[in-house]
């Protein structure tokens, strides 16, 4: 209970107020323009916000995370282009409500499916603390590092159809932060005597280089254009009484997306694909879905919100990030010397509290704000593509050369922005090289630790949540094996789809 | 035969312009890699192979090499779409941006972030093809807010320009401090 009174302290600062609120409505924002996404603001946020307290920048990156997903709905809904891509979903029943002339309802109706998305997570995610500070300090070396092992295997597997892409990206990025100089040994690895290499490839300019710059050369190397969103007519609230209806199916899909959220490597793509399934399967009328379902649209809605707050589990529990916006979230931690894992129970609870409260609040906020001004985002949605574009360059400069104010850093962040530019065009996916840096170093520094403590082999796996680890790695990769196999059975390969988590956030 | 035929399915998959380019691309990359590992990693005769500082890169390089070839040859079995050299031709041409971003790089500490940031925005504004003065004005608007947001607020840690220090001594203050 004083934890908790704590936490609340925390927040009543002028400065986290403030924070959660730039965060909360810069993110639906930012969410709501299609071209920018989360991803590209936390990036270029991230070093602006170091010289802040820990919570102040927390809480307006996690502000960003949240709300993001509740603006993109917006674009998806009213012109069938979802604001980040993770809103994919929503367009398939939303639009066509919104051609049917009920945009209104179908906006309502995600807004509030988002909420009660959200709200579960957070619920889930208090919930669980208690169980998470018994099982974090269980955690050692061993552990942590099968955890991550796990991490990047499902990050992998997650891209079905694109396996050998991301398999290559991901060992692309362990490969990535293994440059400069061994930190144990003292040796340099790949530096080819250049001394910028020493100190390694900085995981925030390859972040603003893949996310923020490619983004930025997208748009400008690309056609003009300029979305155009007509105003919607009707209360807002509506949709809060339909979605009473549907409890079911938003509590369900919530579900899924807390469950999927925990796991590394998969998050609000597959949450999405797998509530929508349900949500379908189970209707009375599974024949109305892509043509203006609103289950299909809470389905998706409730499934992508309730992700943040169950990313938040392995980042805060074990200080391993899920996907790509809470590995960014981890090095705000450790600039400030806050290390994420089972130690962060113990030593800074009322942090943890702190962030569970800003979360609550930034769903509420949000909400609030989305009931009264749907049509000024509409307005802001507008803004032309390539002038986006220019703006995200101009905003990435600061993100860059404010880490240490270095020309090198701007070239190797343009180098990756090109490399962003080419995978996005060609549809690959740019996260699981993110995860391999991030990942990669943490298996690197547990298995070391782990090692004076391992006779044989078989030592890695003889306590029992190592045991369970390495049964569940054996599961994915069986269970990866399975549906491989019964393809090759069908003869029916599984076709790539168009859309990838990791392309606009 | 049939069986050949197979196994190709089993690689085949959507595959965009350029997509085989860039299998090449990464495979000769990260297998050139690999073949400096010796030069560029060491080994250190007692410790064992885990914690061998060339553990890692070898393991990362050898798995990307090994994905990076079975992706190429997915790429090859895949169906493919017209458009292969006008695709590499736009990543080439994306060049010309990440030039700019440089050059914008390369003169703040010299022309101050302000006067820097508002230029490359009317120039930037320019070169996308915006010749009226409503969205040239927008971008004065803009890129001044960013300036004032980022360092007149927040501080962020950008240097003052080298062009500053002529200014007379009280603007020249506000200069170095602010923008």
């Amino acid at each position: 209970m004083e934890n908790i009174l704590l936490g609340l302290e925390m927040l009543a600062r002028w400065d986290v107020i403030l924070a959660l609120f730039i965060g909360s409505i810069g993110g639906v924002i930012i969410g709501a323009i299609p071209g920018v996404g989360p991803a590209v603001a936390i990036a270029i946020l991230l070093p602006a916000t170091f010289s802040l307290d820990p919570i102040v920048g927390l809480t307006m990156l996690l502000g960003i995370y949240g709300s993001s997903m509740y603006g993109g709905a917006i674009p998806a809904i009213l012109i069938n282009t979802p604001g980040t891509a993770v809103n994919a979903l929503t367009s398939y029943d939303g639009y066509p409500m919104t051609e049917k002339g009920e945009g209104h309802r179908a906006l309502s109706l995600a807004y509030s499916a988002s909420f009660w998305g959200g709200i579960f997570g957070i619920l889930c995610l208090i919930l669980l603390s208690p169980v998470l500070a018994l099982v974090a300090p269980m955690f050692g070396s061993r552990e942590i590092f099968l955890a991550a092992l796990l991490g990047v295997i499902l990050v992998i597997l997650a891209h079905r159809g694109q396996i050998f892409a991301a398999g290559m990206l991901a060992m692309f990025g362990i490969f990535l932060q293994t440059i400069g100089l061994d930190a144990v040994t003292y040796t340099q690895r790949y530096t080819f005597d250049y001394s910028f290499l020493s100190s390694g490839v900085n995981l925030i300019v390859v972040v603003l280089g893949l996310f923020a710059l490619s983004q930025a050369f997208f748009l400008l190397g690309n056609p003009d254009s300029s979305p155009d969103a007509k105003p919607v007519k009707g209360r807002m609230s509506v949709g809060i009484r339909e979605l009473m209806k549907h409890k079911r199916v938003a509590t369900v899909a919530s579900s899924f997306g807390v469950i999927l959220g925990m796991i590394p490597g998969t998050g609000e793509f597959t949450a999405q694909f797998m509530s929508y399934t349900y949500a379908q399967k189970t209707s009375k009328s599974p024949e109305t879905f892509g043509k203006g379902a609103p289950e299909g649209l809470i389905a998706s809605e409730a499934a992508n919100n309730a992700v943040p707050a169950a990313a938040m589990i392995p980042l805060l529990a074990l200080g391993i990030p899920g996907e790509a916006l809470t590995a960014m979230m981890l090095s705000v931690f450790y600039v400030h010397n806050v290390i994420p894992g089972p130690q962060l129970f113990q030593n800074n609870i009322d942090l943890v509290y702190g962030l569970y409260f800003a979360l609550i609040a930034l769903n509420v906020i949000v909400m609030v704000f989305l009931l009264f001004s749907t049509n000024l985002l509409t307005k802001v949605m507008r803004v032309p593509t390539r002038f986006l574009g220019m703006m995200i360059l101009i905003l990435s400069f600061v993100g860059v050369y404010s880490l240490r104010n270095s020309l090198t850093d701007c070239m190797i962040a343009a180098t990756f922005g090109i490399l962003g530019l080419v995978l996005k065009r060609l549809n690959l996916p740019i996260v699981p090289i993110i995860l391999g840096m991030v990942l990669g170093g943490i298996m690197e520094v547990k298995l070391r630790s782990a090692m004076p403590r391992l006779k044989s082999p078989l030592d890695m796996i003889d306590r029992p949540i190592t045991f369970i680890l390495f049964v569940i790695i054996l599961l994915g990769l069986a269970l990866h094996l399975r549906t491989l196999f019964k393809e090759y059975r069908a003869h029916q390969p599984q076709e790539d789809h168009d859309f990838h988590d990791s392309q606009q956030r | 035969m049939s069986r050949v035929k197979t196994l190709q399915s089993f690689f085949k998959r959507y595959r965009r312009p350029g997509d085989i380019v860039f299998a090449w691309i990464v495979l000769i990359f990260s297998v050139f890699l690999l073949s400096q590992i010796f030069e560029q990693t060491a080994y250190q005769s007692r410790g064992k192979l885990v914690a061998q500082p060339r553990f890692w890169p070898a393991i990362s390089l050898g798995t990307m090499s090994v994905f990076a070839a079975f992706h190429l040859l997915g790429s090859a079995f895949s169906e493919r779409i017209e458009g292969r050299w006008r695709e590499v031709w736009h990543w080439i041409k994306s060049v010309e941006y990440a030039g700019w971003f440089i050059a914008y790089a390369a003169s703040v500490p010299y022309a101050g972030y302000l006067p820097t940031t508002i230029i490359f925005a009317i120039l930037l504004t320019l070169r996308s093809g915006y010749h009226n003065a409503k969205m040239i004005s927008a971008a004065i608007v803009s890129s001044f807010i960013v300036v004032v947001v980022f360092k007149t607020l927040l501080k962020v840690n950008l240097p003052a320009g080298r062009i500053y220090e002529v200014l007379p001594d009280g603007l020249r203050q506000i200069m170095l401090t602010y923008f």
